[in-house]
């Protein structure tokens, strides 16, 4: 009786256990489904936002507007049907704030009630004209032509320049600024730490005496557990003024900025996890290249590095993965402007930092929201990338004891 | 075979040359790593107090002190530990004493491994759909605290897994040889020597909780608010925020720039102790096991 | 015959522990002599003398005088690199680099300054075949030494030893981690290689030591308790405490 009650107990907190490690699984299940589940809402939105709509003469040829388009029309950046395809005509921008040049109080209505006629009547008599108004204005009755807008796709937010959610009248999600954004600010950073992380492991590893080793560990260990705001705040009092001042800029943050603090930010990653694999190379194996007349820096550049080459690549990657992912600092000190940067010294924006950034003003539910959770969908994905790549980098068996 | 002078004299060369430039590059890190630390240091720490420590921020958060940012935090700390330690811990137990499975332990591993690289601001995203949108925690202790126990999770499984691992074998077999069931096993021999290490995971992801910033940007922050929480459902400020916040935003930046110090050096300061607390930790149970 | 190896009254102290306590043995060209005793003491400590390889631990002292070719190997500017090309080493478990099996043999002739493949290629079959080993890889010389058989890795560490024309080489217990027929193969090697090498060989295999080696030193707790011409040692043993390791009573 005892033994079938400790039994059961025992599976009991077995399951318990189990439980608890499907926990993991779960949690990745779960912020799957739900970063997709918004993200994925961007695609099925028109980039006008709701209740709105863009009109025309009816006359007009002219079906349907991309958003660029529409952008680019109402920036006046086109000021001709022509160019996007329609007659000869040069396009008239109809704002509603206006309306009272055009008509008269009492045409309007007291209370805007007659609104729906007036812009019936002015689309119906300038055929160059579009407008963006409110589609209770354009119900029974209106005489001009409501273009179609199509969704936003896939391609055209990957491959789309400018990223402009909130614009008016319709929304531009391109993420390619963002994208090389982060890949501009993550590879600037990655040159500073790679070579300096490296180097310093080496000399950990193999150089350094144990004194000063014992010295350097958990400095390391201490700089990698300080928080990234602390990181940007340095940044932004040190770096930021430096650099304006250094290279005369009108501003200092910059992606140089970005890379300098985030690179600084991977060392600690870099050095340990490199170290680690360093240090994992056989004493006896350095022993024989020492046997065989080689020095210390022979060694470790023909047995020591090429033996552990597999964890300092994964050093490395990883590396680059938390210069991808880190928010927090790089939105602090890049300026966070969100054009395809030419220059290390212009500001740039990462995709993590427009998350950070916009996700607080972004009503819950509306297209901006959605994008936001597409961004977070990328990042997602280039982390997993990084980590299955690292993963089998790792993996890869280098020593075959038998 | 001969190996001439001036081959030895030239690779020795190569060798000076090469771990000077190691030297020189190993340098530069630790100075601007000490340049860091030094910097906030020293700026920061005219500006910590009494007062500052437990005042209510005041003037646009230019003077007063961070106490509610202080409280926020270690409510976060405790929220996502409450959260992180048992499954994290019970996990790691589970995969590393309980699966013979190599395909299931393998598959956990990567799943481990995954949610380690997640980065933050993902989580944020996540915590901020699910806690506070879908569950309707709203911006709450409760939903930051579980987003960020969620982020620490893989490193609680991972250090209690390496805990678990580096108990020899004999002592499990010596017990169970001794009659022991499974469960005992862990509970009486396993699990106290595999103590000292798990503590010491837990406390360095106590330092990783108080940081962060990104996850508890939409599902708890508050900008400013000067009160206490009174139940989990509540917002709160937090350190790392606060920080941002009065560096980046703050109503007069100039102003705040010396309460920002102080907060960066609190901050800095608490990971300092996590740190020590860590390593001596470490240390005194190193002892006593050896004694033993 | 002149030795090769002399040590006089040579003591090691790992900082405070004292490893090696006077020790003064010589060793004669084109033997083999074989170091036995316990396990810890001091064999691999005595054998790492003659390469300096101790110097490679931290806080090592060591006094008296150790000899190679009439040579203080300790002197202050003793050429190190010149000493190990002269002094192979073999190590007890096979450690072959991360390399390819040609650029395993080639190593110590790289890192010295020998970069013509032609020379390379001669040395490397050459070394090669005095292991034993070329017909079994002259066909895959450029695959990852990691993919042979450890008998064969550890036959690519003497070659890899041989490749810079030692005259003497060390071993210590080579054939420890192999099973019985590689083990055999090794002791055959050893057999040929004598004819012109000297070899200084570790073991705790006593029927090894006997059948390899010409003599032998019994080692116990850092200090030299015997020494003689092996069949001597085995049969007649003076000490009472090499009598006892040889019949097994300890150890
Ligand atoms: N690097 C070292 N530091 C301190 N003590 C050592 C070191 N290497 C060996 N010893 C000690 O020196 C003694 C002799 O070791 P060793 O020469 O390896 O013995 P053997 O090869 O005969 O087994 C042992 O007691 C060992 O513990
Ligand atoms: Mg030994």
């Amino acid at each position: 009786m005892i033994k079938f009650f400790k039994s059961t107990f025992e599976k009991i907190i077995e399951g318990t256990l189990f439980l608890s490690s499907t926990i993991t699984t779960l949690a990745i299940v779960l912020i799957i489904v739900f970063l997709f589940r918004e993200g994925i809402g961007t695609f099925n939105q028109s980039p006008i936002e709701e209740g709105f709509s863009l009109v025309v003469n009816k006359n007009n040829p002219i079906n349907e507007l991309s958003a660029q388009q529409i952008k680019n029309i109402f920036d006046q950046n086109i000021t001709n049907w022509k160019t996007v395809g329609g007659n000869k005509d040069s396009i008239i921008l109809f704002n509603l704030d206006n309306i009272s040049n055009f008509y008269s109080d009492s045409a309007i209505g007291e209370n805007f009630e007659f609104l729906p006629q007036c812009i019936s009547d002015y689309t119906e008599k300038h055929s160059g004209v579009v407008a963006f108004v409110s589609t209770r204005y354009t119900g029974k009755g209106f005489t001009g032509k409501i273009l179609t807008t199509p969704k936003v796709t896939i391609t055209q937010f990957i491959s789309q320049k400018e990223w402009f959610p909130t614009a008016q009248p319709a929304a531009q999600l391109g993420v390619l600024a963002l994208i090389l954004g982060t890949l501009w600010v993550s590879f600037g950073a990655i040159v500073i730490a790679l070579p300096l992380g490296l180097a310093t492991s080496i000399y950990m590893a193999e150089v350094a005496n144990p004194k000063v080793r014992n010295f350097l560990k958990p400095l390391v260990e201490l700089l990698a557990g300080i928080p990234s705001v602390v990181y940007g705040f340095f940044g932004l009092v040190i770096i930021v003024p430096g650099i304006q001042k250094l290279f005369d800029l009108p501003v200092g943050e910059t992606a140089l900025a970005g890379s300098i603090v985030l690179g600084i930010m991977a060392l600690p990653t870099i050095i340990t996890i490199s170290e680690d694999a360093l240090r994992t190379t056989p004493k006896a194996m350095k022993e024989a290249s020492l046997a065989l007349g080689a020095n210390k820096w022979q060694t470790t550049a023909r047995v020591v590095i090429p033996y552990s080459s597999s964890g300092i690549t994964a050093a490395a990657i990883l590396g680059i993965g938390r210069a991808i992912g880190e928010t927090m600092a790089v939105l602090m000190v890049t300026g966070n402007a969100a054009v395809i940067p030419h220059s290390f010294l212009e500001p740039v924006r990462t995709i993590p930092a427009t998350i950070a950034a916009e996700l607080g003003e972004a009503p819950q539910g509306g297209l901006h929201y959605k994008a936001l959770f597409a961004l977070g969908c990328i990042l997602f994905i280039i982390t997993m990338a990084i980590n299955l790549i690292v993963g089998y980098v790792s993996s890869k068996k280098k020593y075959n004891t038998r | 075979m001969i190996i001439s002078k001036k081959v030895i004299r030239n690779k020795n060369l190569k060798e000076k040359i090469a771990f000077n430039i190691f030297r020189v590059f190993s340098a530069i890190v630790v100075l601007s790593l000490v340049a860091i630390l030094s910097f906030i240091i020293y700026n920061g720490i005219s500006v910590i107090n009494w007062t500052f420590l437990t005042a209510m921020p005041e003037d646009g958060m230019t003077k007063g002190g961070i106490f509610p940012a202080i409280v926020g935090t270690l409510c976060l700390v405790a929220g996502s530990m409450i959260f992180a330690i048992p499954i994290g811990v019970f996990s790691g137990i589970y995969i590393n004493e309980y699966t013979k499975d190599s395909f299931y332990k393998r598959f956990i591993k990567l799943m481990t491994n995954n949610l380690a690289g997640i980065p933050s601001i993902v989580f944020g995203l996540f915590g901020m759909s699910l806690f506070v949108n879908t569950l309707r925690f709203g911006d709450s202790i409760i939903a930051g605290s579980l987003t960020l126990g969620l982020m620490v999770l893989p490193v609680v499984i991972r250090t209690t897994e390496e805990a678990l691992k580096s108990v020899d074998n004999s002592f499990r077999h010596g017990s169970l040889a001794l009659g022991a069931t499974k469960l005992q096993t862990i509970r009486k021999v396993v699990l106290p020597m595999a103590f000292p290490n798990i503590i010491t995971g837990i406390i360095l992801s106590v330092g990783r909780v108080s940081g962060e910033t990104a996850p508890i940007l939409f599902t708890v922050a508050a900008y400013f608010l000067p009160k206490l929480p009174s139940s989990i459902f509540d917002q709160v400020m937090a350190l790392p925020y606060h920080l941002y916040v009065i560096s980046t935003s703050g109503t007069n930046i100039e102003e705040s720039r010396p309460i920002a110090y102080g907060t960066a050096l609190v901050l800095i300061g608490f990971v300092l102790i996590v740190n020590l607390a860590a390593n001596a930790l470490r240390k005194y149970f190193g002892k006593k096991v050896k004694m033993n | 015959m002149e030795h090769i190896i002399t040590t006089e009254l040579v003591s090691l102290f790992y900082s405070e522990f004292q490893a090696l306590k006077d020790i003064s043995i010589d060793f004669l060209p084109n033997t083999v002599t074989a170091l036995i005793g316990p396990s810890g003491c001091g064999k691999s400590t005595y054998l790492r003398l003659f390469n300096r390889m101790n110097d490679l631990i931290d806080n090592v002292k060591i006094t008296g005088k150790v000899t190679i070719e009439g040579e203080d190997i300790y002197k202050k500017d003793t050429n190190i690199v010149e000493l190990r090309r002269k002094v192979g080493m073999v190590f007890q478990k096979p450690n072959p680099f991360p390399k390819s099996i040609f650029e395993n043999v080639a190593y110590g002739l790289r890192v010295n300054g020998v970069n013509d493949m032609s020379v390379l290629k001669e040395k490397v079959e050459f070394s090669l075949k005095q292991s034993a080993l070329w017909d079994e890889v002259k066909d895959k010389l450029k695959k990852s030494a990691f993919e042979l058989s450890g008998g064969q890795q550890q036959r690519l560490c003497i070659a890899r030893a041989l490749a810079i024309e030692p005259s003497i080489i060390l071993m210590d217990e080579p054939a420890s981690a192999l099973d019985p027929i590689s083990t055999a193969k090794i002791e055959e090697l050893i057999y040929e290689l004598k004819n012109n090498y000297t070899i200084v060989i570790v073991t705790h295999n006593l029927q090894q030591a006997g059948r390899v080696s010409d003599y032998t030193a019994f080692f116990y707790i850092g200090e030299l308790i015997e020494k003689g011409e092996t069949k001597e040692l085995f049969i007649n043993p003076k000490n009472i405490k090499t009598q006892n390791y040889i019949t097994g009573r300890f150890g």
